[in-house]
């Protein structure tokens, strides 16, 4: 028995969620007392990893796993996971983790929770919280099959220094054939995805028009994070429907989301899992207000600029 | 071109979610149900398939027979035939099990399911039956064209998307984009009264094991009372998301 960690990495660099992941992984197998094993793709340098606990990486290099592709992907952690029998895979929230991952359970006919957001509370039978419902609840949930797969929600466990000795082993596989061609990948360069970010500001209906946006823009610069909107907002087109967060779009999980001119709708709510949330608005009713830590009433227009400035100057 | 729609049905957006049973089960009292979201942005795009390429619509759900007035609403949109397997979905695996079986007697060349439901949030079941039929599968998707035997799509990735191509038999995990919000339909009179007439199928579940539980749920930890800053202090406000949030 083992604990598998699958990693995701771009261009050899390994995305932000991989110290968390490893984390987790490290306090699982010690929880459950087994070995870890980190699965690595085409990453030149994993000696960060040393530093979450990994002891050991599985380390892939394959040419044919530079871009991703859910069945090339399963296949080769499948083969990985057979490799070190692993009873416990660990993988993240990310948009290719939630598609690899229901592969991964018919190939490993393993079970499957989503959106893990703490370490198991009873290893036996194996007991998990997770959200549900849209994060308005949460279950204790059981994996009953011997193999069990775990979806890590996004800054849910939180990253835990622990340093350790790591083995690498090289790990050999042959892919098999691509079912799906990939045409082209658009990504906007340069900007910050919500998937990634450790700050999202978002602008509602209440900035008007697509025209007010520099003012999200602006601050969201500022503060290194990525940009949102609620839904009329990405229907009327003033932004794209990536941005879009809520029950029909996006989730959430920064640590701090800032929400200007949004209502703060039951189904917009339901997109957001921050651990801090702060609201604009000039409406003290607004119900967003309730389901915030911090908030300001105000007109945006005039808020939004000046604490543009201020936190220009905090951060300088 | 066979279109087989997954419908899970699900508490409307805007329901309050409270448990019954000491917490082990979700109390449906008061509570409206509706056609998954993202399986609505399916069954809007099969309709296009239906009406521009003559594609047959089917649609199918795992449920009781509480489900039937949400599979008789998709009917009302246009659906050609309804499927319910009569059991109550206890996972995503059991769920795709069941699908898997009655594929085993019926065929499709495109199976449209949603990225995600809104009450389980699993994000599975459309891949698990793409794998238990080793069919292809693209999910995050939003936007859905076919030619011939072959299909090009785009799926959201994190930070863009990616523009993807490949041969049917297909499985999507479809999502908004994929129709606008606008392109949604009401069902009319005339819809409804066709409706009735339609075939709704019950078939009998099969026997087959779980692979996951939920045994307790809970509600969120209230957030604590808002702390409103004046408008004219936003120095407070950065020194608290400082020094007590800890988030800049
Ligand atoms: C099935 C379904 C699914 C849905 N899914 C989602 C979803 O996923 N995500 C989502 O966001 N919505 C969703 N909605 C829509 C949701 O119900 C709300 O309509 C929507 O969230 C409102 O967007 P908003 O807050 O931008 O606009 P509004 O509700 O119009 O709010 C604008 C706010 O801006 C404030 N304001 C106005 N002027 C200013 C100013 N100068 N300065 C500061 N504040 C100002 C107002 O006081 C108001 O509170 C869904 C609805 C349905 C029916
Ligand atoms: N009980 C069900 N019956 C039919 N289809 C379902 C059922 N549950 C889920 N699905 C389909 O699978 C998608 C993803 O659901 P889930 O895996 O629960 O997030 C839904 O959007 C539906 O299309």
């Amino acid at each position: 028995m083992s604990v598998l960690v699958y990693t995701e990495s771009s261009k050899g660099i390994f995305k932000k969620n991989t110290p968390e992941l490893v984390s987790y992984g490290s306090e699982l197998s010690k929880k459950i007392g087994v070995e870890l094993f980190v699965l690595v793709f085409n990453v030149e340098d994993c000696s960060m990893l040393s530093q979450y606990g990994a002891t050991n990486i599985l380390k892939v290099d394959n040419d044919g796993l530079n871009l991703f592709e859910n069945k090339t992907y399963s296949n080769v952690i499948t083969k990985a996971a057979n490799k070190i029998n692993a009873s416990h895979v660990v993988l993240s929230s990310s948009a290719d983790s939630k598609y690899l991952a229901p592969s991964l359970c018919v190939e490993l006919d393993a079970g499957y929770l989503s959106n893990v957001v703490e370490l198991p509370s009873s290893i036996s039978p194996f007991t998990v919280k997770r959200t549900c419902y849209s994060n308005k609840a949460l279950s204790d949930s059981t994996i009953e099959s011997n193999i069990k797969i775990i979806g890590l929600s996004n800054n849910s466990y939180g990253v835990v220094e622990n340093k350790t000795e790591t083995k690498i082993h090289d790990f050999d596989v042959a892919l098999i054939d691509k079912q799906i061609e990939i045409k082209s990948i658009e990504k906007a360069s340069g900007k910050i995805s919500i998937a990634d970010a450790d700050v999202v500001v978002s602008g509602g209906r209440g900035l008007k028009g697509p025209e007010n946006w520099n003012l999200i823009e602006d601050l969201a610069e500022t503060l290194g994070a990525a940009t949102a909107c609620s839904k009329p907002v990405s229907d009327m087109g003033w932004r794209p429907h990536s941005e879009h967060v809520g029950q029909t779009g996006k989730p959430v999980a920064t640590n701090l989301y800032i929400a200007v001119g949004i209502s703060g709708a039951i189904q917009h709510l339901a997109g957001i899992n921050s651990s801090k949330v702060k609201v604009i608005n000039n409406d003290p009713e607004a119900p967003f207000f309730k389901a915030a830590d911090y908030g300001v009433v105000g007109d945006a227009f005039e808020v939004v600029p000046k604490l543009n400035e201020k936190l220009k100057a905090f951060k300088s | 071109m066979k279109i087989l729609v997954c419908i899970s049905h699900v508490p409307d957006t805007t329901s309050r979610i409270n448990f019954s049973n000491q917490d082990t089960a979700f109390d449906s009292s008061g509570v409206q149900y509706v056609i998954n979201p993202n399986d609505e942005f399916g069954l809007t795009r099969a309709m296009w398939f239906k009406e521009k390429q003559s594609a047959s619509v089917d649609v199918i759900n795992v449920g009781t027979s509480l489900t039937e007035p949400t599979l008789r609403k998709t009917l009302a949109i246009g659906a050609d035939q309804a499927f319910r397997i009569d059991s109550d979905p206890k996972d995503g695996f059991f769920v795709a099990k069941q699908i898997t079986e009655f594929l085993k007697s019926n065929s499709y060349d495109l199976i449209i399911a949603g990225r995600e439901s809104i009450d389980y949030n699993g994000a599975m079941v459309p891949g698990m039956i793409a794998s238990m039929n080793n069919m292809n599968f693209v999910t995050n998707c939003v936007k859905l064209d076919i030619n011939e035997n072959i299909a090009t799509l785009e799926r959201e990735i994190d930070g863009g998307k990616e523009i993807l191509s490949c041969s049917l038999p297909l499985v999507i995990g479809g999502q908004k984009g994929l129709v606008e919000e606008s392109d949604l339909r009401i069902p009319n009179m005339r819809g409804i009264m066709q409706a009735r007439q339609k075939p709704l199928n019950v078939i009998p579940a099969f026997d087959c094991e779980l692979k996951t539980k939920s045994v307790k749920y809970y509600k969120p930890a209230e957030r604590n009372e808002v702390k409103l800053i004046p408008s004219d202090n936003l120095d407070q406000l950065i020194d608290l998301l400082h020094n007590e949030a800890k988030v800049l």
